[in-house]
């Protein structure tokens, strides 16, 4: 049986109800916000106190990691973190995602979305992370995402291990009649010094049930660490080369049928008739059902296997009703242009106050650029799909999803069931990016699955359907202004960023009945929080909407301003006759953004930046500090006959502490690639209310031959952890445009480069 | 009713009975619940459904089950038990996965090249291997892919 088999057969039975008797234990023994999800699943001789560490009498240890393994080893490192403080090998446990529960709520992600920078602990900012962090215990967000997984765990999943530990060791203690000083511990057991007699955890586990919890935590001094720093191999690895049947795609259950979705272009515009005869008249196809629910309306086709559904979904004659004023990008742009004619919806950070000095930069002195940027969809490479099923009084869906929770709470709400009856097993995901953030995909297989209750449906979509229903990274415009003054300093810089705005419209979607408090600081991220040391800064979102559905894309709004801002501080040093290096360091001589500085020194090192090129060749070097996480990189290319390869890439990241090395480099290097593929061709746009990219051949991505060399380094300067996951994205299109000005003297303000450059 | 299709998987002769048109992808998925084989873009982009034929790369999403000729391996057929192909022990010690979605199409891809060149070079790789990955697993595609030409020549 597969692992997945294995997991979604426990997950019907109840998580945890793996062995008679066994041990469940975690952080929030002396901290309970929320019930255990455990104790509703109890099972005779079971002490579920806490969903991280459970250890079956068998010595079975399983190490609950809440958060979606998407390929960032998030699963590797949080086990890690327990293992640690509980004295085990990684080798020795099982790593399981968990159910769905406000118990494993993620209070970091919520903590840095204040309109606070990173660097910024003034009392204010303080009291705004506490605040969300106190909203999202309530709302108990079990999400992934904003680069966030290992920081929101890095104390409380120590301590899991550590409470476990606490338990084991009393418990081993009554065992052996000694006293806990007498006691050693090793590879999931504990030996008595004197006797040298062992017992393994599983033994002691139902013993260590019962003992009452620890008062405070005593967690390792790093410089004792085991497993954390040092590079760990991915619990999910063998899986992963083998075809494991790991992913939501996978899940396969007794009498399931099979079905795709044909959606409406967009959230809004709604179904008004169809035509299903030519689709039920396909073998194989059983039925056809409407949708119509808060993410969209469409059809859905239910057939005896996927390859049957896809034919019906494609021969469906389907007529819309499309309220929509925007119907091609060209009035999009429009809107965004007229958009930064108007009063600014928010501003934030800044410094200096006088608004005169941003409107009176002599004419000479003056710098100033547009950036353009489209549309993105995700892309990942596994289509969106969902498993469901309605099971009488209940709802089970099996999906890849990096928010659980908000799926149940939708769920429960389109079917006004409580959400206690909606459980959701998270399988591993093919790719998320932020996609999987969004519950369409999972609300869409539970209303087929009316259809065919009682009977489960697995709802793949087809990589059109994917690519044109997204939650895409929205389009902006960045216009920046600055002024350079004649000894090459920038003394003022003026941003003003278009665009809609993520968070109007991710809420309507997943929370429907909240809104929004505040301004919508993804629009600004990258722009008003980095590190910079000018006179006279302002920074402005005029905000649009543009009737598309936008959501979060691997680095969210540093993606967009982390090009705008780097793109044009290269500018400014060009305008200042300086090197973009030099220009750089000149402007972060504040002592808190000394991360900034050492990142930039090595990357500059490693690419050997004062080293000079053959004609043709170029490098470009930005930063960008994204998620806590300081980020700088250097991008070499060679450009000849007006083709772009993309040699080589350094980059330094500096994330405070580094938990696991090898993993960390991993995510940077994907970030970059990630990062890289948007310059090469990536864009969505809209023509006649629909998207105009449906397939991989129109909407692709980095390849082998594309890819270049990939050098990094971690430094540990920054006096705050940070995350992994999306900081390597956002320095590395700046790098590459400033790469190729510095190669041709061509600077290009917009994505995809390749629109006014080719690639290979 | 569908017609019999006769079909050689991973060693095993076998009868389905599914629509002649039907990608072998689909049939592999679907009908004889071979998950390995991953189903990327329907239209032979992405390479995540690479699969054998007599040892050559096909994608299978674009590959009609009725007109198979010859003898299909998929990534569960290429290592015998828990003995591991040489490319996949390669995978693991270069920890090439991230998501892993795409890698069994990568790996089957790396598995007919290596049969056809055992030698590749830097070029060779980058022209053979097509197939897309989105977590950006390249260099360590390429590293991991020449480590097990070594193992294989040794």
């Amino acid at each position: 049986m597969s692992r997945l088999g294995k997991y979604t057969r426990r997950a019907f039975l109840g998580l945890g109800v793996a062995a008679a008797g066994g041990l469940a234990v975690g952080f929030y023994f002396y901290k309970k916000p929320y019930a255990n999800p455990l104790d509703a699943k109890k099972a005779e001789g079971e002490a579920p106190l806490n969903p991280y560490v459970m250890i079956a009498n068998d010595n079975t240890i399983t190490i609950i990691a809440p958060r979606a393994e998407m390929g960032q080893g998030v699963h590797t490192t949080l086990a890690a973190l327990v293992a640690e403080e509980l004295e085990v090998p990684l080798e020795h446990v099982i790593v399981e995602h968990g159910p769905s529960s406000p118990a494993y709520f993620n209070a970091a992600m919520l903590e840095e979305s204040t309109p606070f920078p990173f660097y910024d602990e003034s009392v204010l900012a303080e009291l705004a992370r506490g605040s969300m962090k106190i909203v999202a215990t309530f709302l108990g967000l079990n999400i992934t995402g904003g680069s966030s997984s290992t920081t929101d765990a890095f104390v409380k999943m120590r301590e899991a291990g550590y409470a476990a530990k606490f338990v084991l060791v009393k418990a081993a203690a009554e065992h052996f009649g000694t006293s806990e000083d007498n006691l050693a511990l090793a590879d999931g057991t504990v030996t008595d010094k004197a006797s040298g007699q062992s017992v393994t955890y599983g033994e002691l586990a139902s013993r260590a049930a019962v003992v009452s919890p620890p008062g405070e935590t005593k967690l390792k001094k790093a410089s004792d660490w085991k497993i954390l720093g040092k590079t760990q191999k991915r619990v999910e690895l063998k899986d992963k080369v083998t075809g494991g049947r790991i992913f939501g795609i996978d899940v396969q259950l007794p009498n399931m049928l099979y079905s795709t979705v044909r959606m409406a272009p967009r959230k809004g515009v709604s179904l008004r008739s169809y035509d299903k005869t030519a689709t039920l008249a396909i073998p194989g196809v059983k039925d056809v059902v409407e949708i119509r629910t808060i993410t969209g309306e469409g059809l859905g086709v239910i057939a005896e296997n996927t390859w049957a559904a896809f034919k019906g979904a494609e021969a469906l004659e389907i007529k819309w009703d499309d309220p929509h004023s925007f119907q091609n990008s060209d009035q999009m742009w429009s809107a965004l242009e007229d958009a930064l004619t108007q009063e600014a919806t928010f501003e934030l950070g800044g410094t200096g106050s006088d608004a005169e000095v941003f409107t009176s930069i002599p004419e000479s002195e003056a710098v100033s650029a547009q950036y353009r940027l489209p549309f993105l969809a995700h892309a990942t490479m596994e289509p969106m799909n969902a498993t469901a099923q309605h099971d009488g009084s209940k709802i089970r869906v099996w999906t890849g999803t990096q928010a659980p929770g908000l799926i149940q709470s939708v769920i429960s709400r389109h079917f006004d069931m409580d959400s206690a009856d909606i459980d959701i097993a998270t399988t591993r995901l093919g790719g998320g990016f932020g996609r999987r953030l969004e519950v369409d995909f999972a609300l869409y297989a539970s209303v087929i699955a009316k259809a065919t209750a009682p009977n489960p449906v697995k709802v793949t979509w087809t990589r059109e359907e994917d690519t044109q229903h997204d939650a895409y990274r929205p389009m902006a415009i960045g216009e920046f202004k600055g002024q350079v003054t004649p000894d090459g300093t920038l003394k003022t810089m003026d941003m003003h960023v278009a665009s809609p705005s993520i968070i109007q419209s991710v809420m309507p979607r997943t929370f429907p009945g909240i809104s929004p408090i505040g301004p919508d600081n993804t629009v600004l991220d990258g722009a008003f929080n980095q590190p910079l040391d000018v006179e006279n800064i302002r920074c402005k979102a005029h905000v649009a909407d543009l009737q598309v559905p936008v959501g979060f894309w691997r680095s969210v709004g540093n993606s967009v301003n982390g090009f705008f801002h780097e793109s044009f501080i290269d500018e400014a040093a060009h305008k200042a006759g300086r090197d973009p290096l030099e220009f750089r360091l000149a402007h972060l001589t504040s002592d808190e953004f000394r991360p900034a500085r050492e990142a930039l020194k090595r990357v500059a090192e490693m690419s050997g930046w004062v080293t000079p090129l053959p004609a043709g060749k170029g490098r470009g070097i930005a930063h960008v500090l994204s998620f806590g996480t300081w980020t700088a990189q250097v991008v070499q290319v060679d450009v000849k006959d007006n083709t772009v390869t993309i040699e080589e890439v350094w980059a330094v990241a500096d994330p405070g502490i580094v938990l696991d090395p090898g993993m960390f480099r991993d995510q940077i290097m994907s970030g970059i690639n990630f990062g890289l593929s948007q310059a090469l061709g990536q864009e969505i746009t809209w023509a006649e209310g629909e998207v105009e990219q449906a397939n991989f051949d129109t909407f692709d991505a980095m390849r082998m031959y594309q890819a270049p060399r990939i050098t990094i380094e971690l430094l540990e300067n920054s006096p705050r952890m940070g995350g992994a996951g999306e900081p390597g994205t956002p320095p590395s299109t700046p790098a590459l445009a400033n790469a190729i000005f510095a190669a041709t003297g061509k600077r290009i303000r917009q994505m995809p480069l390749s629109n006014e450059i080719d690639f290979i | 009713m569908y017609p019999k299709i006769p079909l050689t998987v991973n060693g095993q002769k076998q009868e389905i009975e599914a629509d002649p048109e039907m990608p072998l992808l689909w049939a592999l998925r679907d009908i004889m619940d071979i998950k390995g084989t991953k189903f990327g873009c329907g239209i032979a982009a992405c390479g995540a459904c690479t699969v054998l034929i007599d040892g050559e790369a096909v994608r299978s999403c674009s590959q009609p089950v009725g007109e198979v000729e010859g003898e299909i391996t998929t990534i569960e057929g290429i290592s015998q038990g828990d003995e591991l192909h040489a490319v996949q022990l390669a995978w693991m010690k270069h920890s090439v996965p991230q998501c892993g979605y795409c890698q069994s199409g990568q790996i089957m891809a790396a598995v007919a090249l290596l049969e056809e060149n055992p030698t590749p070079t830097d070029e060779d790789i980058s022209r053979a291997m097509t197939n897309l990955c989105r977590c950006g697993t390249y260099p360590k595609i390429k590293a991991a892919l020449k480590d097990a030409a070594q193992t294989l020549g040794a």
